[in-house]
């Protein structure tokens, strides 16, 4: 899907990054780059580390080793909370908090004492196929609805990269193929770099334009998709 | 009954202990019947208060005949002995006996350390002592409720508090529900004893007071004090205790530290 990103700078590269907790190794000795523009998935099977990447790409855990450089800055001296907001996270459950739809979207500026214009929620529902949902009670949506209230909420706070754990695995076959045309449309539209978490490899074909394969904590193929899924 | 058998003051309040224990041990049977299993920690904390009553008393009859400034070291160390046992209701957050420690010292030291200097409770070390402890036992369990709930509030909402996080919530923010919902319920037991005061129960002290010869609308009145004090003791240790545990569960990059299974 869409232009090749393989000429753009790295908006993220993980050097040696690795994790481990009492002995045990999550994430080990991980490098690769993260090209501005591009669809990347992280790939394999259950236990391999997939979401723990992730979650120590945007430092909700801490490595243990090596570390993460965002547009060539090391992460560590970016303040958590602005990292945060710029590696915007959508995770496979979408937690979103008791209230209305407006209230979600709000929370993100609101961290940063700013305050969404009602024109700007009912933009950003609409850019996830929810125009009118504004004042529904979140208790009352569907699963699909409720991921993509997550996925506006996390592009309220204009991030420059998404990262997205699984966000289809609790969706049923329709409410995840309206997801995946939902990414697809928000990379094309925002130009959004994107890191896709999938242990579907048909899906990572459909997403991405490259992928990076795990297997026990270590990435065992980095590549174009069709080098990763067709080796 | 028991009176006829036992005509020694000790021997009867052993008697008595060992059907009072008996009792609270059946309450401990039927529960294991609904495969809850409360039996060693029931047991153990039986024994344990039956022997830590028996050996402070002893103690106090010494101790009653000392100066006044006696109370003082009394007072730390069951501040101390408080500390310890209500962090074990915060099982898995680092740091959770300094937290205790300093919430009670402070909850309960500063309501006993104020009302003793604007006379509300007597120096006499008959009077500091008694009252003092009531105040710390009393934020001991505070403490201990509310870092219980906060703990399982925590780890039942992992995923909304790191969710807040990846939002750029700050670390306080992405737990304020949950510290208030604790704190609200680490207070319900002193509000309704205050609730039902003279209602409902007769309290110790009161009892005690009437049975000493005090006059009994002192007595309820100055039940209500310490029930009152109590409320204060209780609410500044769990406000406390809220505000220190939440540094605790968190790295200095606001991650979550405390996680299910780790």
């Amino acid at each position: 899907m869409g232009a090749s990103a393989s000429s753009e700078p790295a908006i993220i590269r993980a050097d040696h990054l690795g994790r481990s907790v009492d002995d045990k190794v999550i994430v080990a000795d991980v490098s690769f780059e993260v090209r501005t523009g591009e669809v990347l998935a992280i790939s394999g099977p259950s236990g391999a580390g997939k979401s723990s990447l992730l979650r120590l790409l945007n430092r909700l855990d801490e490595p243990t080793s090596g570390t993460v450089y965002v547009k060539g800055l090391d992460y560590r001296q970016i303040a958590p909370r602005e990292l945060r907001r710029k590696l915007g996270m959508v995770t496979q459950r979408p937690f979103l908090f008791a209230g209305t739809v407006a209230d979600n979207l709000q929370f993100g500026p609101a961290q940063r004492g700013e305050v969404l214009s009602r024109a700007e929620i009912d933009a950003l529902l609409d850019r996830v196929g929810l125009y009118g949902y504004a004042e529904r009670n979140v208790a009352k949506l569907s699963g699909g609805e409720a991921q993509r209230v997550s996925f506006a909420r996390t592009l309220a706070n204009s991030p420059l990269v998404l990262l997205l754990d699984e966000p289809t695995s609790a969706l049923d076959e329709a409410a995840k193929l309206g997801i995946e045309a939902l990414i697809m449309e928000i990379v094309r539209d925002q130009h959004l770099t994107c890191v896709i978490v999938t242990h579907d490899l048909a899906q990572a074909a459909r997403l991405a334009q490259r992928a990076v394969l795990m297997q026990a904590g270590r990435i065992v193929r980095v590549g174009s998709i069709n080098e990763v899924l067709h080796a | 009954m028991l009176k006829h058998f036992f005509s020694g003051e000790l021997g009867l309040g052993l008697a008595q202990a060992a059907i009072a224990a008996a009792l609270a041990m059946a309450v401990v049977l039927a529960a294991r019947s609904r495969k809850i299993h409360l039996e060693s920690e029931a047991l153990i904390a039986l024994a344990r208060g039956l022997v830590q009553i028996i050996a402070v008393g002893s103690i106090l009859i010494l101790l009653l005949r000392g100066p006044r400034w006696t109370s003082i070291f009394l007072l730390i160390g069951m501040i101390a002995a408080a500390g310890a046992t209500s962090a074990r209701r915060a099982k898995g957050i680092p740091g959770a006996l300094q937290v205790s420690t300093w919430a009670i010292a402070c909850g309960a030291g500063s309501v006993i350390a104020l009302m003793t200097w604007l006379g509300v409770i007597d120096t006499a070390l008959t009077a500091l002592v008694p009252v003092g402890s009531m105040l710390i036992a009393n934020a001991m369990n505070t403490n201990g409720l509310v870092l219980n709930r906060f703990r399982s509030d925590v780890l039942a909402h992992v995923g909304e508090i790191e969710t807040a996080l990846a939002l750029g919530a700050e670390a306080k923010q992405s737990v304020s529900p949950y510290i208030q919902a604790s704190f609200e319920a680490s207070l319900i037991p002193a509000i309704d004893s205050l609730r039902s005061l003279g209602i409902v129960w007769i309290p110790g002290l009161m009892a005690g007071m009437l049975l000493s010869g005090s006059r009994p609308l002192y007595a309820s009145i100055y039940q209500f004090v310490v029930l009152a004090m109590i409320f204060a003791a209780s609410g500044l240790t769990s406000l406390i205790s809220t505000v220190l545990i939440r540094a605790h569960i968190f790295s200095p990059a606001e991650q979550l530290v405390l996680q299910p299974g780790r």
